[in-house]
């Protein structure tokens, strides 16, 4: 059967992105927060999974106005990475699991969450910038070294999914994911974040001590964090910041009780404050 | 419905309300991701947003360039930022721009811990209704 091993919550900072595919990351301004990611490459070597599950955003680019489903699950063989407005970004096309893609959607329905299926979908900097961190850089031509299935969330247009619908998502895909009959070691990501504001007058807010609370109560008290209301998100972390809800889709697919293996925090990247966790989660 | 976060300062919730009224300006904005579009839209700027039936204000905005002026008439920055994007304008910069700070400016204060929240959780704080 398969297992959930393994919980990463990440940031996606486009500039991120834009740093490794220029080859800027030795800069003062990036060397920090590349740092903060040794640990986690030499960690991804030595436990890189079979398949990852990753909740992610789209940022107006699969998706556009015409369309805006709250959760989408990719089910089609390979994901494109999009022009963004700068051309698409040189990494290697994603490829999913397929098979068990589409076992968790008709899981998941099943389960009452009434997902949508994405037959065709690109993918971009939201999806393609958490694999960059974790794996450095892979050749355009080259694979990534595991199989991705995305999950794409409204963050855009209010409201997003709250908190506690995404932490009983997470449930939801561990039981779709532990019921697929293949021997696979899988990891879920839950990404974006942490606190920023892209827009208006009020852009650049950023609030460590709301964002560091956010990562020891998504350790300690889960459950609790999933009841946070959206205006304290918006309020607190910026209109941007709500994309954090995210990351209780993470947490809820892993048990109560897990270890946190790596930290880190640091602003800024561009407009943004970066937040990374490992939770490990055992059998 | 209650909105229970229009007492935030400097910052617009995209709402459904928001969405109904910008709907062709970020679709418009959104054909931009593509190189054909941005293509067609530097040979004849105006032409190509006939195509869009946004207001007349919308189509001053973007022809103008008025980035706070295209989020109060409904845009949204993912979007807004596809128009940013064409004309070579990042998300920092573009925001450096939106706070009337400046490029220069906004970058320093992003590089020493960003704007802090203290002060800039309530309307009330910035001396708005």
């Amino acid at each position: 059967m398969a297992k959930i091993t393994a919980g990463i919550g990440c940031s996606h900072v486009p500039a991120i992105g834009v740093a490794m595919d220029l080859g800027n990351t030795h800069e003062p301004y990036w060397q920090p927060v590349f740092k903060g990611f040794e640990k986690s490459r030499q960690w991804q070597k030595e436990n890189n999974p079979d398949v990852i599950f990753m909740v992610y955003n789209d940022h107006c680019t699969a998706f556009d106005a015409s369309c805006i489903p709250t959760f989408a699950l990719g089910c089609a063989a390979e994901f494109q990475p999009a022009d963004e407005g700068f051309g698409p970004r040189p990494v290697p096309v994603v490829k999913n699991h397929q098979k068990m893609a589409s076992h968790i959607a008709q899981s998941l329905i099943l389960d009452e969450f009434d997902i949508t299926i994405m037959n065709e979908m690109e993918v971009d900097h939201g999806l393609t910038v958490p694999l960059s961190v974790m794996y450095g850089d892979i050749p355009q031509d080259g694979e990534w070294p595991a199989l991705v299935i995305p999950l794409c969330v409204n963050v855009v247009q209010y409201p997003a999914p709250t908190g506690n619908r995404c932490y009983n998502l997470g449930k939801a895909i561990r039981r779709a994911i532990e019921s697929f009959d293949e021997d696979l070691n899988v990891h879920i990501y839950g990404t974006g974040g942490m606190s920023h504001q892209l827009q208006y007058k009020r852009a650049g807010l950023i609030n460590s001590e709301w964002d560091n609370a956010f990562l020891d109560r998504l350790t300690s008290d889960p459950e609790g964090l999933a009841q946070m209301p959206h205006v304290e998100y918006l309020r607190e972390a910026g209109s941007e910041g709500v994309e954090m809800v995210m990351w209780h889709v993470m947490r809820g697919a892993l048990n109560d009780d897990i270890t946190e293996v790596h930290r880190f925090y640091h602003v800024p990247a561009s407009n943004t404050a970066v937040g990374h966790i490992i939770f490990e989660n055992h059998a | 419905m209650e909105k229970d976060y229009e007492d935030i300062p400097g910052t617009f919730v995209f709402d459904a309300d928001r969405s109904r009224e910008g709907y062709h300006l970020n679709q418009f904005c959104i054909s931009l991701r593509l190189q054909k579009n941005r293509d067609a839209f530097q040979a004849d700027e105006e032409a190509y947003l006939d195509g869009f039936p946004m207001t007349a204000d919308q189509r001053d905005a973007v022809l103008k360039r008025d980035w706070n002026r295209l989020l109060e008439l409904g845009g949204n920055i993912y979007y807004t930022s596809k128009l940013a994007a064409n004309d070579g304008i990042n998300f920092q910069n573009l925001a450096g721009l939106m706070t009337g700070m400046g490029v220069e400016k906004y970058r320093e204060m992003m590089v020493n811990g960003g704007r802090p929240i203290e002060g800039n959780r309530y309307k009330s704080e910035w001396g708005e209704e």
